[in-house]
């Protein structure tokens, strides 16, 4: 039953199936991204406190929940690599790494300027923007102990290693503003009750989150097939790949 | 020949590394020179007004005693995975997590504590009053204590690369910051008169956690490092 699961741990099926995924997802991301900006930017009424400029929201908050759940994506990754020894789990964990770092730029790029018109700063201290910030310092830090092993093997393993350690901020980031007087405002969407916010602002961001994962899936099925080049690129079945075309 | 228990052991790494300190104490009070000097440089870059001072003075003295403990992390692991010592402490068939830890135990006594005992003393010429001393002390109790096993995660970590001294910065810092907020914080309240209960109570569950999880990290790092 769960055969489909175990072909993706080899290497050529991973590429071939990568291969196969990345337009689907692409191409939904991108028109479910346009059919977002548009109830988003167009259909959505003006906030009543903030205005128009609440609208820089259907970029914040999608990058944002990517930013963490990517790295969570990427800590089980390399969980599962450093446990069932798959190397390929350790590749989608490299793959992981900059796509979340960028997200996380992201969020806090919109982040502080979305802030600068309704808190009147571009920056503040306060638990989320601060956690927010060691989390980009986690992707940095595991990017950077990844490339200062020449081995491949124990790159992946020591920044396997880092990344599980560095899971703990995760919960952090999330329960930030719930745990601590934040500037930042409270969680609006929750799983048990009705979300505090208005339905025609909700349908864009809900539409504009899933498109990002998409787009996210997108580009880690790029990204994969390049860390399987770079991994796999003595092994025969490659080079047999290479000569055909 | 029967084995010996893990507290006969635990109580070999503790006397070797102490004996060991003992005769290198020159090198076990460096970290706590540059805890010294690095404190005398913000009075001499921003003002030398005690008033001033004394509202910088617990961050300054936290972000110090971090940075010391940093350096002090070079003569962690490095040495004796130079010469091969704990190579055989990952081969003995002992947890390598405790003996990991009885280590960083040890090199917390002798890098940790002295820096408690110091700040007092570094705080005072900051301008901090004599009724903070003992929140001060008690902070950077718990603190050092967690700094050096999340220290000691990220040297088990980058023990084997080389020139890895800055890399171990950049990893254990980000990991450490929430003590670092939670351990200045507390002093600061002490500072104005309120209750320290919050941050200390939480920097005590911090040191736990690391105490409880921190060693099989560090002898994961550790066994991925000597490969």
């Amino acid at each position: 039953m769960w055969l489909w699961f175990y072909k993706l741990a080899s290497p050529p099926y991973a590429y071939a199936m990568a291969a196969r995924l990345r337009p689907w997802l692409l191409w939904s991301a991108l028109i479910l991204m346009a059919v977002a900006a548009y109830g988003g930017l167009v259909l959505a009424p003006p906030d009543y406190q903030q205005k128009d400029a609440f609208r820089i929201m259907y970029v914040h908050v999608p990058s944002a929940i990517l930013s963490l759940s990517v790295y969570i994506i990427l800590a089980v990754a390399a969980g599962i690599g450093i446990i069932w020894r798959i190397k390929l789990a350790h590749a989608v964990a490299a793959a992981c790494a900059p796509i979340g770092a960028s997200f996380t730029v992201l969020a806090l790029a919109t982040g502080s300027i979305w802030g600068k018109p309704m808190w009147g700063t571009w920056w503040e201290w306060d638990p989320r923007l601060t956690s927010e910030l060691i989390q980009l310092f986690l992707y940095l830090g595991y990017m950077a102990l990844r490339s200062s092993f020449d081995d491949t093997q124990r790159a992946d393993r020591a920044s396997a290693i880092l990344a599980i350690v560095g899971v703990v901020n995760v919960p952090v980031v999330k329960y930030s503003v719930v745990w601590w007087n934040s500037l930042h405002q409270g969680p609006s969407i929750s799983k048990m009750a009705a979300p505090s916010i208005a339905s025609p602002m909700l349908w864009p961001l809900l539409i504009m989150l899933l498109a990002f994962m998409l787009y996210f899936a997108a580009v880690l099925c790029d990204r994969i097939r390049a860390e399987i080049l770079k991994r796999e690129r003595n092994a025969s079945w490659l080079n047999a790949l290479a000569a055909g075309t | 020949m029967t084995e010996p228990g893990l507290m006969r052991i635990v109580g070999l790494i503790v006397a070797r590394e102490l004996r060991l300190a003992v005769r290198h104490w020159d090198q076990v009070v460096q970290p706590l020179i540059f805890f010294v000097v690095v404190t005398t440089l913000f009075p001499l870059a921003i003002s030398p007004s005690l008033n001033e001072l004394r509202n910088i003075a617990p961050g300054v003295v936290w972000v110090a005693a971090m940075l010391a403990s940093l350096l002090a992390l070079e003569s962690l692991f490095r040495p004796d995975v130079e010469d091969g010592t704990i190579e055989q402490w990952a081969l003995s068939g002992q947890p390598l997590s405790l003996l990991l830890l009885a280590k960083t135990v040890t090199h917390w006594l002798l890098a940790g504590l002295p820096l408690v005992i110091m700040a007092p003393i570094v705080g005072t010429a900051l301008g901090m009053p004599m009724s903070v001393w003992p929140v001060l002390a008690g902070s950077l109790a718990l603190g050092t204590g967690c700094l050096s096993i999340l220290g000691g995660i990220g040297a088990a970590l980058t023990v084997a690369v080389r020139r890895g001294s800055v890399l171990l910065a950049l990893l254990v810092l980000p990991l450490e910051m929430p003590v670092l907020i939670f351990g200045a914080r507390a002093v600061d309240l002490a500072m104005h008169g309120e209750a320290v209960a919050g941050p200390l109570n939480l920097l005590a569950a911090m040191l736990l956690l690391c105490l409880a999880l921190g060693p099989f990290a560090m002898s994961a790092a550790m066994r991925i490092s000597l490969e």
